[in-house]
């Protein structure tokens, strides 16, 4: 009973914590060695092919001078603060609605989560037909509809079209996480709620005073980890708004897939991308800190 | 006296106002979240439903005027132009998408068994650089992955594709089997081993059976996450004859008049294996989830 909240706090280990030797040193080596395998194959050798093909000074005078990357810096800067701090804020208050006792929100939590087992680019297709032409999508033919106003040419204006791309994002990506937020939620011990609700703790004081608090490392880790795996994002981009209009809403995977396989240039498309490593390098240093020092609960 | 008792205990007129604007509320909710959610999918439907090429997406019908499976047909009978190898694609998406899901459960379950319960000196500093491996996402290592895949011979092979999706999808799985192993007691582990089991037969035995709601939800992302790659796929799988189902539906970017409802009725098969999969596991990842909460 108590373990379990040592495990919130972190200060759990398990009884008969110990070294393993002999026969068992083998097995245990056997276990991890199919990751480990694919950890050097596939992971570490790339990433230092990739370091080396990148290392060349020059590389980075030829992007700056490219007029496609500074604006594909900023717009991944755009795409990633605006999408994942919109995706995570807007999962953790949905995770609580999601919490309520009702058959009905039970059923909706499974439409809700189609989005994410939906494929990636089956549904951006299907998200951009919905914006597409002028009188065509359905987006725009439900404002003319409803409100009677004109729609735009989504794809036409580098804001529209960034601003496209962050809302599929947030539409695929939110289940995901409101899942996990929803599971450290019910990790909640239920007499701390109770206690909560006797207290007359309620609605917004209560999540800013109990649930918040603590959730708030969970909140933070998956943010991290969400920054680190948004900035990697392809499929979004490159098949909602394709980089329309000409190029400009183009973040650096998708900028640096066309230097790689348009331009020929894959030193480029390698410089293009490990750019961002000056951000990424400190996200995870704080997210593996985070996790070594308190134990996350999901 | 039990007049008193009665009012406090009877909600007053305030509290069943405050209770009726709060449920109010949340259905409001729910229906904003519902079209949130099904919107795109109501769209694929729409012109998957129309017969006639064309006709929902450019006349901006909201509602298929005449709906059939026609184009359903099409695709199945591998009918319409992109769609003649319709179930050789689908059946490299489909080898992909098992193979990653599968490995990936096994890889991480078997390295999280490991470090957790066979405690390694190093085990965690092993598993927590496994996490390394999200300081560069798997789409900014192509470039290298396309060269040194063809180093290994692995080039146009399905298994290329196989081993970086669960090099990619195995450090996440470990994370969350990590800690979830926490929550089962080492006790399980020892009574086993008094009573002669070995140590993999505490990993079949106990292990397993024990972290499989965690497992469940690794299987679906592993899955899905092999599900939504295109650029992978698209990149070390260059013949028609391993080509996925996603390489092939990219190709309507490069085409003024595909055929818009025959690709959508294929896009919408495509979207069943991981949505059905989702729903039949569903039960057991939200038990996980229960019993962890009445674990207080």
């Amino acid at each position: 009973m108590s373990g379990a909240r040592q495990v919130l706090a972190g200060q759990w280990h398990p009884p008969g914590y110990r070294h393993v030797h002999g026969p068992d040193l083998m097995l245990a080596i056997a276990f991890v060695a199919p990751y480990a395998a694919l950890f050097v194959a596939f992971v570490l050798y790339p990433t230092g092919y990739a370091l080396r093909m990148g290392s060349k000074l020059s590389l980075y005078t030829d992007l700056i001078t490219d007029p496609h990357y500074l604006p594909s810096v900023l717009n991944t800067a755009l795409f990633v603060g605006v999408g994942v701090n919109v995706k995570m804020f807007l999962a953790l208050l949905v995770s609580g609605f999601f919490m309520r006792p009702r058959w009905w929100i039970r059923a909706l939590l499974v439409v809700y989560v189609l989005p994410w087992t939906l494929p990636a680019i089956q549904a951006a297709i299907s998200f951009r037909w919905m914006l597409s032409g002028d009188e065509s999508g359905l987006v725009n033919r439900l404002l003319s509809l409803l409100l009677g106003i004109e729609g735009p040419i989504w794809f036409n204006h580098w804001g529209l079209a960034l601003g496209s791309n962050i809302v599929f994002y947030v539409w695929k990506w939110m289940p995901f996480w409101t899942v996990i937020f929803l599971a450290g939620r019910m990790a909640i011990p239920r007499d701390v709620s109770d206690a909560a609700t006797v207290d007359g703790a309620t609605g917004v004081s209560r999540f800013v005073h109990v649930t918040f608090p603590l959730l708030a490392n969970l909140y933070l880790v998956c943010t991290l980890l969400s920054i680190a795996w948004t900035m990697g994002e392809f499929t979004t981009v490159y098949f909602v708004s394709g980089g329309a209009p000409v190029w400009s809403t183009d973040v650096l995977t998708t900028l640096g897939f066309r230097y790689a396989f348009d331009a020929a240039n894959p030193s480029l498309a390698v410089a293009a991308v490990m750019s961002v490593l000056p951000v990424l390098v400190p996200v995870m240093v704080v997210l593996l800190r985070r996790l070594e020092t308190r134990t996350l609960q999901l | 006296m039990s007049g008193v008792i009665a009012s406090v205990l009877r909600p007053s007129r305030r509290v069943r106002l405050r209770r009726l604007v709060t449920e109010a509320a949340a259905v409001m909710l729910g229906i904003l979240l519902l079209i949130w959610s099904v919107a795109p999918i109501y769209n694929m439907l729409l012109i998957a439903l129309d017969p006639e090429e064309g006709e929902v997406e450019f006349s901006g019908n909201i509602w298929p005027p005449e709906p059939s499976l026609e184009s359903f047909r099409v695709v199945l009978m591998q009918d319409a132009r992109y769609l003649e190898h319709f179930w050789r694609q689908l059946g490299n998406s489909v080898y992909i998408g098992l193979m990653t899901m599968v490995l990936t459960v096994l890889v991480a379950s078997l390295a999280s068994f490991a470090v957790s319960r066979m405690p390694l000196k190093h085990g965690s500093l092993l598993a927590n650089a496994s996490l390394l491996t999200y300081t560069i996402p798997a789409s900014f290592l192509i470039v290298p992955l396309y060269r040194i895949v063809h180093a290994y011979g692995l080039f146009n092979d399905p298994w290329a594709v196989i081993a970086v999706q669960v090099a990619f999808a195995a450090p996440f799985g470990i994370l969350i089997l990590r800690q979830y192993a926490r929550l089962i007691p080492v006790e399980l582990d020892d009574a086993a081993r008094v009573d002669g089991a070995s140590s993999i037969q505490v990993y079949w035995r106990v292990h397993l059976p024990l972290t499989a709601p965690a497992l469940g939800a690794i299987a679906i992302y592993a899955l899905v996450l092999a599900w939504n790659d295109y650029l992978y796929q698209f990149v070390l799988l260059s013949s028609e004859k391993h080509m996925t189902l996603a390489v092939m539906q990219a190709q309507l970017f490069d085409d003024a008049d595909p055929p818009w409802n025959a690709m959508m009725a294929a896009a919408v098969i495509y979207s069943l294996p991981p949505v059905a999969m989702f729903l039949a596991l569903r039960r057991r990842i939200s038990a996980a989830l229960t019993i962890r909460g009445s674990g207080g």
